[in-house]
């Protein structure tokens, strides 16, 4: 069974539960909490976070047309990454170079430090 | 299973990217890790379905609070003691035994995030985004809600301006109940609209 069930996988499927996990992995929180910290910081509005997440799930959509279950590989947080991104490098705020080399960096890492 | 494989793959380099991304940040001076520890600690422990369903209950036993609910629910959430930081304006749609209401949004993932937390992972998946505007009825059923073909369903999108809330029905059965143990049946997808309120008796939330 996936881990990632669909409203249409039957009726136990969708978690009905309130207290479902929030984050499924520690980096999603991590790149939530940025976001909406850099938007209470004042860094931009959350409109403009907005259109940037509808563009990159627009574009996701076009790339896998017909794709609509989570086995096609859809990640709401990738999305939300990848639009974070983007913003920050369109503001200035983080140029998309520094991002590639920082993590590059960290990819080069020995074992036991990639956390 | 190659399909593991591939997730994990991708997991590690998105989570390589955001802890670039966050280092950077915080040698720019842009942003403290401890903001970005407090926001995930909020929406974590703070804010979640919990606050609505103080909401629906309140209206519940309290006709003018509802009458304020439909009016202002952002004033009417403030009566409870919860703020609501986004600019968006809330709405709540209220079922009767002619209407049922049922949240989406259609473009990405905007919610009442006040009042239910964020939202569950199948609100964000482009199945339901996608289907519940097409054949509601049907996506309901899948969640185990048959509606009679009497019943109008009125599917709300959500938009930068304006989030949703659904107003459930009390349930039968529910006379004498306090307004804590009444909250206690709303669970936060009977506020999205796919499930009606527990019964009482059947534990909610657990």
């Amino acid at each position: 069974m996936s881990d990632r069930e669909l409203p249409d996988s039957g009726p136990a499927a969708p978690p009905r539960a309130n207290g479902e996990l929030v984050f499924e992995q520690p980096w999603e929180s991590r790149a939530f909490g940025m976001a909406v910290a850099l938007h209470e910081q004042g860094l931009f509005a959350w409109d403009a976070f907005r259109e940037q997440l509808i563009a990159e799930i627009a574009d996701w959509e076009r790339a896998h047309p017909g794709a609509v279950t989570a086995e096609a590989g859809y990640r709401y947080y990738d999305r939300w990454l990848a639009a974070l991104e983007k913003l920050l490098a369109g503001t200035g705020i983080c140029p998309k170079a520094d991002l590639d080399e920082r993590a590059s960096a960290y990819a080069a890492r020995p074992h036991g430090h990639d956390h | 299973m190659s399909h593991r494989d591939h997730h994990d793959h991708t997991h590690s380099e998105q989570a390589l990217r955001t802890e670039a991304l966050e280092s950077l940040l915080v040698e720019k001076g842009v942003l403290q890790a401890a903001l970005i520890d407090a926001v995930v600690s909020r929406y974590e422990h703070d804010v979640g379905p919990m606050l609505g369903a103080r909401a629906v209950a309140r209206a519940w036993v309290d006709a003018e609070f509802k009458q304020l609910l439909l009016r202002d629910a952002k004033g009417a959430f403030r009566e409870l003691g919860i703020e609501t930081v986004e600019d968006a304006r809330v709405v709540v749609a209220e079922n009767t035994p002619q209407v049922h209401n049922v949240v989406v949004c259609t473009l990405c993932s905007c919610y009442p995030w006040a009042v239910l937390g964020l939202p569950p992972t199948w609100y964000k998946e482009p199945a339901y985004r996608s289907r519940v505007v097409r054949e509601p009825r049907a996506v309901l059923r899948e969640f185990g809600l048959g509606l009679p073909e009497s019943t109008e369903v009125r599917v709300w999108d959500s938009s930068a301006e304006v989030r949703y809330l659904v107003l459930p029905q009390r349930p039968n059965g529910s006379q004498g109940l306090s307004q804590e143990e009444l909250a206690g049946l709303v669970t936060r997808d009977s506020m999205i609209g796919t499930a009606l309120p527990a019964a009482p008796g059947e534990q909610a939330g657990a």
